[in-house]
């Protein structure tokens, strides 16, 4: 089980002056149970791309599979089995905040599941689950408006939101964006733990590369509207020429180890954590004595 | 004095209802003309409440700010206070006035009631300084993150301001666009000696600074040379914030009893401490 | 993406009429416009045409689009058409049913068609030869005179402003805003009125609340850089009349001059 991408390209306002291909016959795979991150320059195909994830935009060209099942099938029969796969993705914009409209937390959160055709008692419990998932404890804050919270408790409310209607994929463009220290940590233990316990394949979408070396163990680099490579973490990180060409950076404590290592300090340069650099370097140091 | 004194300064938010909330408690600054200083603290601690005294967009529930001797709570004043003092704001989208960037950029001067021709030399003047001037007929829509906040640096310029206050100018940036900005800023403050109070929670960005100011719960927690403030990084995570790759290194490198010196923040810092550890043990 | 669908109708260039003082185009639109009904003469219809279209190909606004601009009030035209053709008492040519068409009503049909068409096609001439922003300028310029009858002609200028700098920025929200609940299982496209309608709520909710805390970041962003009103306010791009704009007006006083002559000689 996968989200598969066959030769998509898609074409922004086909045929009018406006005329802009953002995508360019990509073709990947995002494994099921996978920690998916993909990077690249602002304007590299990344947003366009997730919103192909789940049926938001129709590539011009190519496929998109959710479990083998095509989003753009629109014959009779595969209409209503197109939808279902696409619900199977859990879509996170940028700022979800900014997309809260009821009332009160719990109404937010039910939204979702109510589009699904889900009511009563089974849409409180999902409700329910969801807000526990993201660490809103239900009983204190189903009530309360969704816009006295704090920005990084909106957020979680946002993403809720979203887990209410029990997707296998989730995906997340940016989901740390704005937060302070303290928050970005927060919400990615969250993430951490959505993966683990509930065993949903995450996509996510970063311009930090400590997170995507810490966090993902597949990496998608986008390049003006191409796929530029797809694989894991260290192995794209070693890739100085590749790097740059996508106008990226590696890890500053890769980056850093090189550094001591070019200076004549013989110290393994592959640490893509502060835990493994300080290690390398206490190596280093060891032998050196 | 120096050129920015904050005198026991308090600030409540509704005050006398249920909801009152102390933003700012009994904060005592002064910034000396020409500084670049960085102020560090989580959300909530008070520094864009702080930030919006500087320039009289808030008043002090108690105690004052003076901008050059003068102070914010006296009316007439502040219209000079303002355009001594820039501001630049977090969402790029939300603070440029005109559809056109060298509009945008004279706003400022016209509300100064500059006359045209001389508007038009500082428009000039100004986009050159950011780096903008091919731009200056764009529509603001059409510019990255990075380039719309070096306008709104710009329409601050061309007020002839003294002092950039800047209130988390790259929280909405891809890294190209945070290192933009951050250059510009760097720049203006070397080349034109305009001081800059930088909000930011990139510590990087920080380690630039010739100073740090530590908010915490409406307070100044701390205040001193970014090598001393970071070289605690355990104190510094406790309250919420990081510290620099090189800092936080030799931090744990410290804690595991190898001896390095205590005020390493860059990576070139780091790499001539092991440099010289390694050559003493040999 | 909706973020790309352009403002107006402006059609960027350098010819004459771009260049001319926006006021000026203003003013001369509206003497124009009451030539077009007070100069009923036929001679007189022939030269405003031919005016006309000079100053379309003067524009270099491609004809199709200035045809273009006709399209919406199309019918309008065709109607005012066919109500004179059968409503004027006169020799008649055919009959059809109990309606009866008439040469004069031909005639008159055909003189109110012209007279709408020559009104719009002056009209777009004015907006596609003049940007938004310069339409601003100089409605500000010439209501300010209005400002001691309590017109608020600054201000209404900066709203005018501000919004021409915030649609773009808002579409592009409004579109964000959409997919963001279609991922929530929204559908837009189906349901009856009622369901469409109540479908807007997550929409509009959000992008209200958002419209208003732009608004207020905004006051404060300009407050910041000294905004006051318009009170002892310059502008970088005051309007100020070229020589080309009095040989504009000298040359529509001569053409106004002409038409009276023919007018009051038939």
């Amino acid at each position: 089980m996968s989200i598969e991408l066959k030769q998509v390209s898609y074409t922004y306002m086909p045929k009018t002056p406006f005329e802009r291909q953002a995508l360019r016959e990509v073709s990947l795979t995002i494994a099921e149970g996978s920690f998916t991150a993909i990077a690249g320059h602002t304007g590299s195909g990344k947003s366009t791309l997730v919103q192909h994830l789940n049926g938001l935009l129709t590539p011009t060209s190519g496929q998109v599979l959710v479990d083998g099942i095509d989003l753009a099938d629109s014959s009779k029969a595969g209409r209503e089995q197109a939808r279902r796969a696409r619900q199977q993705v859990g879509m996170v914009f940028q700022y979800p905040e900014q997309q809260l409209f009821e009332e009160t937390i719990a109404a937010d959160v039910a939204f979702g599941p109510q589009n699904q055709g889900l009511s009563g008692e089974a849409l409180m419990q999902r409700v329910r689950e969801a807000m526990e998932l993201v660490e809103l404890d239900y009983d204190k804050y189903k009530d309360r408006s969704p816009f006295q919270l704090s920005g990084g408790q909106k957020r979680r409310a946002a993403i809720a939101g979203v887990l209410a209607m029990q997707p296998r994929y989730l995906v997340l463009d940016e989901p740390t964006a704005g937060l302070d220290p303290c928050g970005r940590e927060a919400l990615i233990r969250t993430i951490c733990t959505l993966k683990k316990k509930w065993e949903l394949t995450i996509v996510f979408i970063s311009h930090s590369m400590e997170d995507i070396a810490r966090l993902a163990d597949s990496v998608i680099i986008m390049k003006q509207g191409e796929l530029a490579m797809q694989a894991a973490p260290a192995e794209v990180f070693a890739q100085d020429d590749l790097l740059q060409a996508a106008g990226l950076k590696k890890p500053h404590i890769l980056a850093l180890l090189q550094k001591l290592q070019a200076a004549g300090i013989p110290v393994r340069a592959e640490a893509l954590t502060i835990e493994d650099g300080v290690q390398a370097i206490r190596e280093v140091l060891a032998r050196a004595k | 004095m120096a050129f920015i004194e904050v005198e026991n300064l308090t600030h409540k938010y509704h005050p006398g209802t249920s909801q009152e909330f102390v933003a700012l408690d009994k904060v005592n600054l002064s910034i000396a003309a020409g500084e670049f200083v960085a102020v560090l603290g989580t959300n909530g601690s008070g520094k864009s409440t702080l930030a919006r005294h500087l320039n009289g967009l808030l008043l002090p529930t108690e105690g004052r700010c003076l901008v050059d001797g003068l102070d914010t709570c006296k009316a007439q004043d502040l219209w000079q206070i303002r355009q001594q003092i820039g501001m630049v704001f977090q969402n790029p989208d939300n603070q440029l006035i005109a559809a056109v960037v060298e509009d945008d950029v004279a706003f400022g001067p016209e509300n100064l009631g500059v006359e045209p021709q001389e508007i038009r030399r500082r428009v000039k003047e100004a986009l050159a300084a950011v780096h903008m001037t091919k731009f200056r007929t764009y529509a603001p829509h059409l510019l990255s993150g990075g380039q719309k906040q070096r306008i709104a640096i710009a329409g601050a310029l061309a007020m002839h301001t003294r002092c950039l206050v800047l209130d988390e100018p790259t929280a909405m940036l891809d890294p190209q666009g945070r290192e933009e900005v951050m250059r510009t800023v760097q720049r203006l403050h070397d080349a034109q000696g305009i001081t800059i109070v930088y909000i930011t929670h990139f510590m990087e960005e920080a380690a630039q600074a010739d100073r740090l100011v530590v908010m915490d719960a409406g307070k100044v927690v701390a205040d001193g040379k970014p090598q001393e403030l970071f070289a605690d990084a355990g104190a510094m995570k406790k309250r919420g914030l990081d510290v620099p790759v090189a800092a936080e290194v030799s931090w744990r490198l410290r804690q595991k009893g190898i001896e390095l010196p205590a005020d390493i923040v860059t990576d070139e810092e780091l790499l001539k401490a092991l440099e010289a550890y390694t050559c003493q043990s040999n | 993406m909706l973020s790309n669908i352009t403002l107006g109708q402006f059609f960027p260039g350098d010819s004459v009429l771009h260049r001319l003082d926006p006021r000026v185009k203003i003013l001369l639109l509206l003497v124009y416009l009451i030539e077009v009904f007070v100069f009923s003469h036929p001679l007189a219809y022939a030269v405003l045409t031919v005016v006309t279209f000079l100053l379309i190909l003067l524009s270099g606004v491609p004809m199709r689009m200035m045809l273009r601009s006709l399209k919406p009030l199309w019918w309008i035209i065709l109607f005012t058409f066919l109500i004179h053709l059968f409503s004027n008492p006169g020799t008649p040519l055919v009959r059809v049913w109990i309606f009866t068409m008439t040469w004069e009503g031909v005639q008159k049909g055909f003189f109110l068609s012209l007279r709408l068409v020559l009104l719009i096609l002056a009209s777009s001439l004015l907006t596609f030869t003049t940007s938004p922003l310069k339409l601003t300028d100089a409605l500000e310029s010439l209501l300010s005179p209005f400002r001691r009858f309590g017109l608020p002609a600054h201000e209404l200028a900066m709203m005018m402003t501000i919004a021409l700098r915030f649609i773009p920025t808002l579409i592009a929200e409004t579109d964000k805003i959409m997919k963001a609940q279609q991922s929530r299982g929204v559908d837009f496209s189906h349901g009856n009125v009622l369901t469409r309608l109540r479908n807007m709520v997550p929409i509009l909710v959000p992008l209200f609340l958002s419209a208003f805390r732009r608004a207020d970041e905004l006051a404060l962003a300009m407050e910041a850089r000294c905004y006051r009103g318009g009170v002892g306010r310059t502008q970088m791009k005051a309007l100020q009349l070229l020589s080309i704009d009095y040989a504009a007006v000298a040359v529509f006083i001569l053409l106004t001059a002409g038409l009276a002559a023919i007018q009051i000689m038939a």
